[in-house]
């Protein structure tokens, strides 16, 4: 009996942590004022990237196939930077703009990695009877880590200003402009690592399409649990906890499988809704979406 | 503020398109590939023979339809990214009645479109009843879509799986009163693309004539003014969500009856339509009618992306690469016709 709980419990935090991982990021992002709808291109690159340095030779250095999709993540989310935040566009459509150059650049360059080995994934460790990933540790760490920088440091507070009231942080002397790009790196290079786990760890293989809908789910995730990091890590056990019930159920009984593979969407747009309806949407930062503009209120 | 005039607009618009191709060319050369002979396979296998006309045709009709009605929810700050959910469920909508309802003959295709246009409004209508209680309708149309996919494939796989199909997921043929007819030798299904035409010119003239358009470019404009002035925001969401949805239904209906003629997995029915005709409604900048010029024009992209598939052996996601591209470089180049009132929800 225990047991069946504990393994529900690791399997789910084993399917949450892209889902962590990328909602961390976003979290960064939009604590900063920027929304990012890219992630799932994100995730893409990163899987790519980590795939395709590891994948390389039998000895590849597995540091630097992580660094690779954290880089490629970073690199991704530039051009996001550089659009919403040097240019002012409209932050939802180059996030969207994001997300298809990403799973199309990943699909057009990871052709050639197409059922490819991967010759040394990722080891997971042993817990007694049960195996967990590092990534999956570090995910947890990192939410422990961004929940404390963002509510006790000054880089967090500074932060969480530009996000808030970007007006008044200038006036303070914070360099909005910089701020909201480096966490929009930041964001970026978290949903490389959430794609890094994905193709090392995970499922230790490339295929297009690997993310799938996984880096939408992550950003809805972010709403669900009001911008909070440490709340984050309980909405992925539960969307984790999902998929594990899609794998356990599958097969077991009469429901059609496809209802099975709707069911993540059909529990965001539920959950979505509770979140609204509660008034949680409120919990966003005040100035999430809006370019800003020295002067403009 | 001086609204910029139509020339600069255009010419902005026409560089950032330009400069669009050359950053894709980069990334083929990123990819291994000659970018002239990406660039080549595309434009002989569309523009240069009259199969290739016709294809690009073929893609033209639901891109109409689509980018037609986005072109109208964007301007109302309706995000609607979901019109390949759309588009599916009045495929979903349409088979149902070819297949399963009893209509006497010669009503049997005006039936089949009435009954996609539902189908479509109906999915998107759940996107605005979301959005009443805040639910930003960019993330709930995006879910709505994996929804629809699994739906469609639920029908083809259970209850709806053809007679006489063995192993093949799809469902019987639809009866023959129901297919649309096409010009001779192609798949342009006529009626669809006539439709098209007709409703992207019915939707400028109810944006810019109407007193629901005006309405609706006062929500979308200046949302507070609205609010004083007692137009309600949601209201015209609703109408706008059922209007785009059904268009994209409609969109649906036409490639089911049509051109397959049986309802099928939902990769075949659309090639990613909805997420390119977000391009065509921006590229477009808000304006039904212009869907005439930009939707072939992606037309030519969505049918060369077939090509590069068969004849260059590459992805059919490069055809992302080129959407995400534009789009990219299309709200980044607003900077430069700064001045215009911005429709974007900035």
């Amino acid at each position: 009996m225990d047991s069946i709980v504990i393994e529900a419990l690791v399997r789910a935090l084993s399917v949450g942590t892209p889902l962590l991982l990328a909602c961390l990021g976003a979290i960064l992002n939009e604590r900063a004022g920027v929304v990012n709808l890219g992630v799932e291109g994100l995730m893409a690159v990163g899987a790519l990237a980590a795939f395709a340095v590891a994948s390389k030779s039998p000895d590849a250095n597995l540091w630097v196939a992580v660094g690779a999709a954290m880089l490629a993540g970073a690199a991704l989310s530039l051009l996001h930077a550089f659009a919403t935040v040097t240019l002012r566009a409209n932050q939802f459509v180059s996030g969207l703009a994001l997300a298809l150059i990403g799973t199309g650049a990943a699909g057009l360059l990871g052709k050639k990695f197409e059922g490819l080995p991967l010759f040394n994934k990722v080891p997971d460790w042993t817990l007694g009877s049960f195996t967990i990933s590092p990534f999956t540790v570090a995910a947890l760490i990192l939410a422990g880590l961004l929940a404390f920088w963002l509510t006790a440091t000054r880089g967090g507070l500074t932060l969480r200003s530009v996000g808030e009231n970007p007006a008044a942080a200038d006036v303070l002397g914070v360099n909005v402009g910089l701020t909201r790009v480096l966490a929009v790196l930041g964001g970026g290079a978290l949903a490389g690592l959430a794609g890094a786990f994905l193709s090392l760890s995970y499922r230790s293989s490339w295929a297009d399409n690997m993310t799938n809908g996984l880096g939408w789910i992550a950003v809805a995730l972010v709403i669900f649990v009001g911008w909070r990091p440490l709340r984050a890590i309980a909405g992925a056990l539960f969307f984790g906890f999902l998929y594990y019930l899609q794998f356990r159920l599958q097969g077991n009984s009469n429901v059609p499988t496809e209802v099975f593979s709707a069911m993540p969407f059909i529990l965001v747009l539920v959950v979505l809704a509770l979140a609204g309806v509660r008034g949680q949407a409120g919990d966003a930062p005040a100035a999430l979406g809006r370019a800003y503009v020295r002067g403009e209120r | 503020m001086t609204a910029p005039s139509a020339a600069r607009t255009a010419l902005v618009t026409v560089a950032s398109v330009v400069a669009a191709l050359l950053i894709c060319a980069l990334i083929f050369v990123f990819a291994g590939q000659s970018p002239a002979a990406v660039y080549g396979t595309m434009l002989r296998g569309t523009l240069g023979d009259p199969t290739g006309l016709a294809e690009v045709g073929r893609r033209t009709i639901p891109l109409l339809l689509l980018g037609a009605g986005l072109a109208l929810a964007f301007r109302a700050q309706f995000f609607n990214i979901g019109a390949e959910g759309q588009l599916l469920l009045g495929a979903v909508f349409a088979a149902g009645t070819a297949l399963f309802l009893p209509v006497p003959g010669a009503l049997l295709i005006p039936a089949v479109f009435v009954a996609g246009f539902i189908g479509g409004g109906l999915w998107a209508l759940v996107a605005a009843a979301l959005r009443r209680v805040n639910v930003n309708e960019i993330l709930s149309t995006l879910m709505l879509n994996y929804i629809a996919v699994a739906l469609v494939t639920y029908l083809i796989a259970g209850p709806w799986k053809g007679k006489d199909v063995r192993g093949y997921i799809y469902t019987d043929t639809f009866p023959q009163g129901a297919w649309l007819p096409t010009l001779s030798g192609t798949q342009v299904h006529w009626p669809t693309l006539l439709l098209g035409v007709a409703l992207a010119l019915g939707l400028q003239w109810l944006l810019t004539r109407s007193t629901f358009g005006y309405a609706l470019r006062v929500v979308g404009e200046n949302p507070g003014a609205a609010h004083y002035a007692g137009l309600s925001s949601a209201r015209v969401a609703t109408l706008v969500a059922l209007l785009t949805g059904g268009l994209a239904g409609l969109a649906g209906a036409g490639e089911v009856a049509g051109i397959h003629h049986r309802l099928l997995e939902a990769s075949q029915i659309s090639l990613g339509y909805g997420f390119t005709a977000v391009i065509v409604a921006w590229l477009a900048r808000g304006n039904p009618a212009l869907c005439l010029i930009t939707a072939p024009l992606m037309g030519v992209i969505l049918a060369g992306g077939d090509l590069l598939k068969i004849d260059m052996n590459l992805p059919f996601r490069v055809v992302d690469i080129f959407s995400g591209v534009i789009l990219l470089c299309l709200i980044a180049s607003e900077v430069f016709v700064r001045h215009r009132v911005q429709w974007g929800r900035a």
